[in-house]
């Protein structure tokens, strides 16, 4: 038996008259390791997602989870193991405060309460929302709230994360911060992260990246792999990396790069060369 | 129609545990047909100083005015009505809003609530759809069919069918795909040229405000930080740092590009063509290029 979620010829669709979500769908997330899921609207992603933590069941194929299929029989074993934060976190609010939110889905895992205080604690000061203990999450603005939902999830400590373009609210800087706590989450207590995004330097940073268009798996590889097919990522609508456009315009004027740089440290070093190139 | 904020403070919850003070003294002004971008850290503010722009919230102390409509702390509002036809609000998700059976209804239901006639109504809805690039043949659809980013356009264009001259969008591409992203972002650029509005935008992205607005707007714990033009803005690097905000990318490498190699590129939104050739020949070789 493995640990890892894996996806083994998967079909989905929503209807059955509809045609297929997913076709076909093979993959699979080992564990502590951080994919990136991308692709435009409407590829499948957040159907993958629902997927995992037995939101929805496969109509062909099967998904596992350490081995574990997913339906309606396991489903709440899974879900202990894969914790999920949506989009929009109105949809996934429960509690009257922003504690007893984080604490509800640790009481529907009988943690005991001392741990639950320490643990509220703990993951509200990890995603910077310490002072909002008694607050009403829907009065939180949307950044906030998003912060929120990731703290409850971290609460829970699951062995699968999937962030489902649950930092798309947040600014910037309050991304980088957010995933950076997920990160050292993840380092210490090997989880594995699974985000869907558009976010190109989360896409940068992730160890591997499936990019999904049309319901199947369209490429999968390191983020270097990924976006060396520039022209035909924005033929299925998806974006590349500045660095990687810059680098595309200036080989038109005979530069030549070494390595594909994908951030701004990597092109600084490429022009080094071509700045010392006698 | 131009709008005045003068010395807006508003507190949620006064009196009880949850007071908070979301903007404080705030004071700005808005010409009429201009593109302002409101940017600030989560929690600065955004959302509720937008609210205050067609009256759904009221200023703590201090007044708006929005075109000739003053809306006051402590003033009971009178013809509410004529200031929301006026300012229409894209908010974050919005559709979430939609509700009815089919396109058509869903974005009559404004017009119609303001007891627009049946035969405008119709014109209106038909422009409205072809603002927001949606074929004619999806009126008679539940807009619960559609996917997310046609679900969107349907409420936005509920929005426009309401003829505001005030358009105020807050975050209106989060969650779309970089293409739908541009595509909608194209949009309400052509929307504000065409019919001459008075934009607001709400936003994150700093890449978007630059292209965009004529103005842009830095808020900070609920207080005016920053304002002026999107390039003054930015090249003000220290002062976003410290309220923890990015500039655009182009400007962060340019400015990594200074620093690496005493090579200063000036940014005034030249194409990405031109700033490749620039950076190849002031740092390569000088006879290959002179």
């Amino acid at each position: 038996m493995k640990d890892r979620i894996e996806f083994e010829g998967v079909t989905f669709r929503y209807q059955e008259d509809a045609p297929p979500v997913l076709k076909d769908v093979d993959f699979f997330i080992e564990k502590g390791e951080w994919v990136a899921i991308i692709g435009h609207n409407g590829s499948g992603k957040s159907t993958i997602a629902k997927l995992m933590n037995g939101l929805l069941f496969a109509e062909n194929g099967e998904v596992s989870v350490d081995g574990m299929s997913v339906n309606p029989d396991s489903v709440w074993e899974i879900r202990k193991k894969v914790g999920m934060v949506f989009q929009n976190p109105d949809n996934q609010f429960v509690g009257t405060t922003v504690r007893d939110d984080i604490a509800f889905g640790m009481e529907n895992q009988g943690v005991p309460r001392e741990e639950m205080v320490e643990k509220v604690a703990g993951s509200l000061r990890d995603v910077q929302m310490e002072t909002y203990e008694n607050h009403e999450p829907h009065r939180l603005s949307g950044g906030q709230k998003q912060r929120v939902a990731i703290a409850g999830v971290l609460a829970i400590a699951p062995d699968y994360m999937l962030l489902d373009e649950a930092t798309a609210m947040l600014d910037p800087k309050g991304r980088q911060e957010i995933l950076k706590t997920v990160r050292d989450v993840q380092e210490k207590s090997n989880m594995s992260l699974v985000t869907i995004t558009h976010d190109l330097r989360e896409i940068v940073a992730a160890d591997r990246v499936i990019v999904m268009n049309k319901g199947e798996v369209w490429f999968e590889g390191t983020p270097r792999e990924v976006f060396a097919h520039k022209d035909s990522l924005s033929s299925i609508g998806l974006d590349v990396p500045f660095v990687a456009k810059l680098t595309e315009e200036m080989k038109q004027y005979g530069v030549s790069f070494r390595k594909e740089p994908l951030n701004h440290e990597e092109m600084v070093e490429e022009l080094w060369n071509l700045h010392s190139t006698k | 129609m131009e709008l005045t904020f003068n010395e807006v403070t508003y507190t949620y919850s006064p009196g009880t545990p949850f007071e908070f003070r979301a903007l404080e003294n705030l004071s700005l002004h808005v010409p009429s047909g201009s593109y302002t971008a409101i940017i600030g850290h989560t929690g600065s503010g955004k959302s509720t100083l937008i609210q205050h722009i067609n009256a759904l919230l009221q200023p703590t102390s201090g007044s708006v005015k929005v075109g000739d409509f003053v809306i006051e702390a402590g003033k009971k509002n009178k013809n509410l009505r004529s200031l929301r036809e006026k300012t229409g609000i894209v908010f974050q998700y919005p559709e979430h809003q939609l509700f009815e059976e089919t396109v058509e209804k869903d974005i009559a239901f404004g017009p119609k609530n303001f007891g627009v006639d049946e035969e405008e109504i119709r014109e209106r809805v038909d422009k409205a759809l072809e603002a927001v690039q949606l074929p004619e043949d999806m009126k008679e659809k539940s807009p619960f069919d559609l996917s997310g980013g046609q679900m969107r356009r349907v409420a936005i264009a509920g929005v426009l069918a309401m003829k505001p001259k005030v358009l105020v969008l807050d975050e209106p591409t989060a969650g779309l795909d970089p293409r739908g992203q541009k595509e909608m972002m194209d949009m309400f650029y052509s929307l504000h040229e065409s019919e001459e509005l008075t934009t607001v935008l709400v936003t994150h992205s700093m890449e978007d405000a630059l292209t965009y607005a004529d103005e842009v707007v830095i808020l900070n714990e609920g207080r005016k930080y920053m304002q002026g033009a999107p390039l003054d803005v930015f090249k003000r690097k220290e002062e976003l740092r410290q309220v923890q905000l990015d500039v655009p990318e182009v400007l962060e490498f340019l400015e990594k590009i200074e620093k690496e190699f005493g090579v200063s590129i000036e940014y005034n939104k030249q194409p990405l063509a031109e700033l490749a050739k620039e950076l190849t020949s002031r740092l390569g070789r000088r006879d290959d290029y002179e």
